[in-house]
């Protein structure tokens, strides 16, 4: 009973059907906001599945100088990276579908796997767009990950401990101290923006410089799976930042709980594209320095308020 | 193989090519940058895929059919291009244009100059990624589309200027109609001045980049925004003015920023001073005929047109012997003057900056292509190839790949003969 009970939180619900369901939702909701800023009608609601199903019945083609195996495993592993990290996450209750002590740090790790296959997939697609575009994703990595880490951490920090859970925990004993990590969770949004590639920080697929970057070679099958990972990973991106810096209504009803998580994450997808309308694509080099003059300084800032706090407060 | 890697011996540059199939080109043009990491080090450009043959079909037809011909070298300053024609042809032949059809060419100019800025800015939004930008700017074209179909039938050929005046006149209504877009575009405009003054991405992204200084203008033969962004006191309206443009008060919109920047201010400034422009003519068109009526055989002699496109100054020689075809027939495009700036501000810029500094000057290669000239690296001879050569030349691609054609051509061969 006890595996069957896991098997159906791990495949159907939150698992992977829910995920799929609300990732493709997700996208949804981005492209129609993105659209009505811009003035457009944009997609109907089945778009992105349609999406999907027509990916999915074109034909794969593999370049001729790819390296076979590493080509087709990248976006297997990118989804799979995704959908693992989810399960660590509280979602509406306080309680995370799997957790232990340090389990943020696994996240924050496989949440940078879909980065590293989107570099091996585009530096073994052996075309020169797909390489520029695996090198800029690379180096953008680098920008963005610190101030991401500092301000999920700080948040950690305060809490005392190292699992998403307990942190939900913490910040449900202590209802308004989620107010602390404020900047932390503008930093992290900003870097939410460079994690997901989205404009202004869409520098590794800009269309206009390198076609579509690391996934120019890619078609097909894979090309629909990377894409599924990318709106996976901005679901599962969004409710990371939902449980460190928006912890409350976690307990009590479910159904409530359920409906503010949607709100919570809904509402990051919104911001993701409103800054997608409102924003031009920055250059590598501007977004790296924007990134560790600015934000990376701001990160370290909430990790100071965190420690004094917890110094003179908490004890 | 165009998207290969091509590493160069001794040094860890690579050769990327940017065309001549790539999305940030709207025409196929080819551009080879060399990059050390993001940097450009070395750029080329290679004109020639858009070849049309226009110069010398208009030698093959006569004038009534080069009207039409003419007015199809460019998709949006088409209006620029036969009325450049026309003057030409006009020098020629003397014909006295009457006041009215002058006051005509420019209200329609004018507007065609407003829908290729608007044009132009969206092409610039999204070339920096700003798509917003893009959808906003060419709903409000849309405004002067309609205006244009309404005046003249057409969207984007608009057939307006013909030798001796023009073909439609103009109607009180019409004119209600124009001045009341005119008054909605004037708002918008300047909405897009506010943003482009204030926005962070947007002057992050142009400010620096594609720096074409006053002396490097000149020396290069920059023309129009492009030159004028750089301090070049240049326009043709004003310095060779034709049409009603000496009755017209304006100013020319120059800029000090060298730059895409200044480029964009330029062209902002242009379009409020197009405006206005729109205003007078409509205001202070005056009465009587439209059109005089021109010889079907233009007498021999010479001339040359110029007029200021919105991409620059556009330049038509016209040769005439007296018969009803023209004997040479030249076209200066203006991109063909700003291309040759491109590799000059390229230098030293990053690959991100490639997009947009090439749409900077506004690049309308078919336009520019004029001919393909072969050389054969092993001989080093050059030679043109003539209509019959190129048949053969396909039949032998053809036949490689296992498909022959050579009795379809000898079959057409002699249905021709």
């Amino acid at each position: 009973m006890d595996i069957l009970q896991q098997l159906f939180n791990i495949f159907i619900f939150p698992g992977l059907l829910f995920l799929f369901v609300f990732a493709l939702a997700a996208e949804f909701i981005d492209r129609r906001l993105y659209a009505r800023f811009q003035n457009r009608m944009g997609p109907p609601w089945f778009q992105p599945l349609a999406d999907f199903i027509k990916l999915l019945a074109k034909e794969d083609i593999i370049p001729q100088e790819a390296d076979v195996a590493t080509f087709k495993l990248m976006p297997v592993l990118a989804l799979t990276a995704t959908v693992t990290s989810f399960f660590y996450i509280p979602l509406w209750n306080e309680q995370a579908l799997f957790s232990f002590n340090g389990d943020i740090i696994v996240v924050l790790y496989l949440l940078t796997i879909p980065t590293l296959t989107y570099f091996l997939g585009g530096w073994y697609s052996r075309s020169v767009y797909s390489m520029i575009g695996a090198v800029r994703s690379l180096t953008q990595l680098f920008a963005y990950e610190v101030p991401l880490f500092m301000s999920i951490l700080a948040s950690a920090l305060l809490a005392g401990t190292w699992s998403l859970s307990g942190m939900a925990v913490f910040y449900n004993d202590h209802p308004w101290y989620w107010l602390f990590n404020l900047i932390g969770f503008a930093t992290a949004l900003v870097a939410l923006l460079g994690k997901l590639e989205k404009v202004p920080f869409d520098i590794p697929e800009a269309e206009t410089e390198i076609v579509a970057g690391s996934f120019t070679e890619y078609s097909g099958r894979m090309l629909a799976l990377f894409r599924l990972s990318i709106n996976v990973e901005m679901v599962v991106g969004a409710s990371l930042l939902a449980a460190v810096f928006l912890p409350f209504s976690l307990d009590g009803n479910l159904v409530l709980g359920f409906a503010i998580y949607l709100f919570k994450v809904i509402s990051i997808v919104a911001f993701i594209a409103l800054a997608r309308s409102i924003f031009a694509r920055l250059r590598l080099d501007q977004m790296i320095n924007l990134c560790w003059r600015f934000f990376a300084p701001i990160g370290f800032l909430q990790v100071l308020i965190n420690l004094a706090i917890k110094g003179f407060f908490l004890k | 193989m165009p998207n290969k890697i091509r590493k160069l011996p001794d040094s860890g540059d690579v050769q990327v090519p940017i065309g001549p199939q790539h999305p940030s080109l709207k025409e196929p043009e080819s551009f080879l940058l060399t990059l050390r990491g993001e940097k450009i080090t070395a750029a080329s450009v290679r004109l020639g895929y858009n070849h049309r043959g226009i110069e010398k079909a208009c030698e093959e037809r006569t004038y009534i059919q080069d009207l039409y011909l003419i007015e199809r070298v460019c998709g949006i300053c088409s209006h620029a291009h036969l009325t450049c024609f026309v003057q030409a042809v006009e020098e020629i032949a003397a014909i006295e244009v009457p006041k009215r059809a002058q006051y005509i060419r420019v209200v329609v100019g004018e507007l065609e100059r407003i829908h290729s800025h608007l044009l132009w800015l969206g092409v610039a939004g999204h070339e920096i990624g700003f798509d917003t930008l893009l959808m906003y700017s060419w709903r409000d074209r849309e405004i002067v589309m309609d205006i244009l179909a309404d005046l003249a039938g057409n969207r984007v050929h608009y057939g307006v200027t013909t030798y001796g005046g023009v073909k439609r006149d103009i109607t009180p209504e019409q004119i209600k109609d124009v001045l009341k877009a005119v008054d909605t575009l004037e708002e918008r405009t300047k909405y897009y001045i506010e943003l482009a003054k204030n926005e962070e991405t947007i002057i992050k992204r142009l400010s620096g980049v594609g720096m074409l200084k006053h002396d490097d203008a000149l020396r290069l033969g920059a023309v129009g925004p492009t030159a004028r962004a750089g301090g070049v006191d240049r326009d043709t309206r004003r310095d060779d003015p034709y049409a009603a443009y000496p009755e017209m008060k304006f100013k020319v919109v120059i800029d000090d920023h060298a730059d895409v920047y200044g480029r964009t201010l330029v062209r902002m400034g242009e379009l409020m001073e197009a405006y206005s422009i729109i205003r007078q003519a409509l205001t202070n068109m005056p009465e009587g005929v439209f059109r005089v009526r021109a010889p079907r055989r233009i007498p021999a002699g010479e001339a040359t047109g110029r007029y200021e496109a919105p991409r620059g100054e556009d330049v038509h020689y016209v040769k005439s012997n007296g018969s009803d075809k023209p004997e040479r027939v030249k076209i200066r495009a203006p991109t063909l003057a700003n291309i040759q700036a491109v590799t000059h501000m390229l230098e030293d810029r990053y690959l991100a900056d490639m997009p947009i500094v090439v749409a900077a000057i506004d690049p309308c290669f078919s336009c520019t292509d004029r001919l393909i000239g072969i050389k054969d690296l092993r001989t080093d001879k050059k030679q043109t190839l003539d209509w019959d050569n190129l048949r053969l030349s396909g039949i032998k691609w053809y036949q490689k790949r296992g498909v022959d054609f050579s009795r379809l051509n000898e079959k057409l061969k002699r249905s021709f003969k």
